[in-house]
């Protein structure tokens, strides 16, 4: 199998702090990885460096197939990604969103009128697509970002802490949504998360702690003896409150 | 191309929209000209005495000397609040879709500039449209002449929004722009008084004035308005408006790593 993702000796410092310590790890097509670490663990950090809203200090990162430094506008073609917040704008309805946003990656008419219906209906939005976003809640809003970043068929994933402010089962159905996408068409997931029960035991694990990463391995292989919160509570050291 | 022309009239399309959601803010930049043109100008009328000057063949009155720069000031308010809305954006993060598309960014700056400029040209031709109802009317010919100089201050005064959009890391920073940008930037131009009469109170201010490129929008507008052609206003406001777009996309750079201490 070929990596999907592949991050290697990725460095970012914000003055004298060191944000991300040469991070490294890779993720193969169709595999689910939860990048877990607590807040300020450096996860915002990496994901503005591969999606290129900041840049920084040289380092190979390959997005399917793509080298993010020397062709980041074919890299960003086949990212899909969904912010920790909220970037619909909530005068629009869902389906004027998916429209503009489907215009900036050069998706328009009825190409564009089919991928949205598609999309819509995935994430089980279709019903509410002409309603304004300012209606919806928390939970159909996620749905609405993640059908969006689906609309350019992207072959990874990239989710930011997307379950955050969202109630369990609504944050239920988005995990599972987004495992579903993984399984079914073979998309890549990034998934940043400090919520060890969003996670699988095939799900691919990178602990991210101080910048650094502490393991990168199958989640049931890294709580083999313990479970995957004790596990991530004893190598980061933070309180059990942190990853319940 | 096609991809480029999507995605620019989905640009336009949605600042359309954002402005047609906030009738407040048209109605607030239609009433500012017009106290300007309909109480100031009548207190001035008096106290400012106006020579014949080009493009004026004859004797004006003071309110249809200001007609051009209330124009300009349209402009400038209009991209100052864009550049106000870039700042919410990038706040809220609706400005990351932008930054994030895989086409340039060069280009995607140009159709959010060329989107508040059509915004401005439709607030300019709403006030042109009153003022001739008050009796300030142009020849028929400048309503159109005017357009492409109406455009081109558009992208000037939204390049220089863009590029203080840039360098503002908050919301609340914007009230400086306001104090340091739009009123010296109005005043220290030929919006409100011919340069020859800031010349007679103070040389230093005639050349800032001189060196304004606000006051070269103002005086494009002015000349087109009457189908006229002025040659130096309209290279000063080509350079101006080439240094500020350049600016603007330098100051949405990624390199220039802007975000701080993200967690």
């Amino acid at each position: 199998m070929t990596s999907a993702l592949s991050i290697s000796g990725l460095s970012h410092n914000y003055g004298a702090r060191a944000a991300l310590d040469n991070v490294s790890f890779s993720v193969e097509k169709g595999v689910f990885c939860a990048l877990l670490g607590p807040n300020g663990a450096g996860k915002s950090t990496l994901y503005s460096r591969l999606t290129r809203l900041i840049t920084g200090a040289p380092a190979q990162i390959s997005i399917a197939g793509v080298d993010l430094e020397t062709a980041p506008r074919k890299a960003l073609a086949r990212m899909g990604i969904v912010f920790q917040q909220s970037t619909l704008d909530l005068d629009l309805t869902a389906h004027q969103n998916l429209t503009y946003f489907a215009a900036l990656h050069g998706i328009g008419g009825r190409e564009a009128r089919v991928r949205i219906a598609a999309a819509l209906e995935r994430l089980d939005m279709a019903e509410r697509a002409h309603e304004k976003v300012r209606a919806l809640n928390g939970g159909h809003r996620r749905r609405t970002e993640i059908a969006r970043a689906l609309l350019h068929r992207p072959q990874v994933l990239l989710l930011d802490e997307a379950t955050v402010g969202l109630d369990a089962a609504a944050r239920n159905q988005i995990t599972a949504h987004v495992h579903d996408l993984c399984a079914d068409e073979g998309i890549t997931v990034l998934w940043a998360t400090h919520l060890t029960d969003e996670i699988e035991p095939d799900d691919q694990v990178v602990i991210l702690h101080h910048g650094k990463v502490l393991a990168d391995d199958r989640a049931r292989v890294i709580a083999a003896q313990v479970s995957l919160k004790e596990a991530f509570l004893a190598m980061t050291g933070e309180s059990a409150e942190a990853a319940s | 191309m096609t991809a480029y022309l999507t995605s620019m009239w989905a640009i336009i399309w949605r600042e359309g929209l954002r402005f047609v959601h906030q009738r407040e803010r048209f109605v607030a930049a239609l009433v500012r000209p017009m106290v300007w043109l309909l109480v100031f100008a009548a207190g001035f009328r008096a106290a400012l005495g106006l020579s014949i000057t080009p493009p004026y063949q004859t004797y004006i009155t003071y309110e249809t000397y200001i007609v051009p720069g209330l124009c300009g000031m349209i402009i400038l308010f209009n991209g100052m609040q864009s550049s106000l809305s870039l700042v919410y954006d990038r706040e809220m993060g609706s400005m990351r879709l932008l930054l994030t598309s895989p086409l340039p960014r060069w280009w995607l700056l140009f159709a959010k500039l060329l989107g508040s400029s059509m915004i401005s040209l439709v607030q300019v031709y709403v006030f042109l449209l009153i003022a001739g109802l008050f009796g300030m009317v142009m020849p028929p010919m400048g309503y159109v002449t005017v357009f492409p100089a109406l455009l081109l201050a558009g992208l000037m005064l939204g390049g220089l929004g863009l590029f203080l959009s840039s360098l503002i890391k908050q919301l609340e920073s914007f009230a400086g722009v306001m104090n340091f940008v739009i009123f010296p930037m109005f005043f220290l131009s030929s919006a409100l008084y011919p340069l020859w009469k800031m010349a007679e109170s103070s040389q230093t201010l005639f050349l800032i004035c001189t060196f304004n490129p606000f006051t070269h929008a103002v005086e494009m507008i002015r000349f087109a308005l009457y189908a006229e052609f002025n040659a130096s206003a309209f290279v000063w406001s080509v350079l101006a408006t080439g240094v500020f777009v350049g600016l603007a996309i330098w100051g949405y750079d990624p390199a220039r790593g802007t975000k701080r201490g993200l967690g």
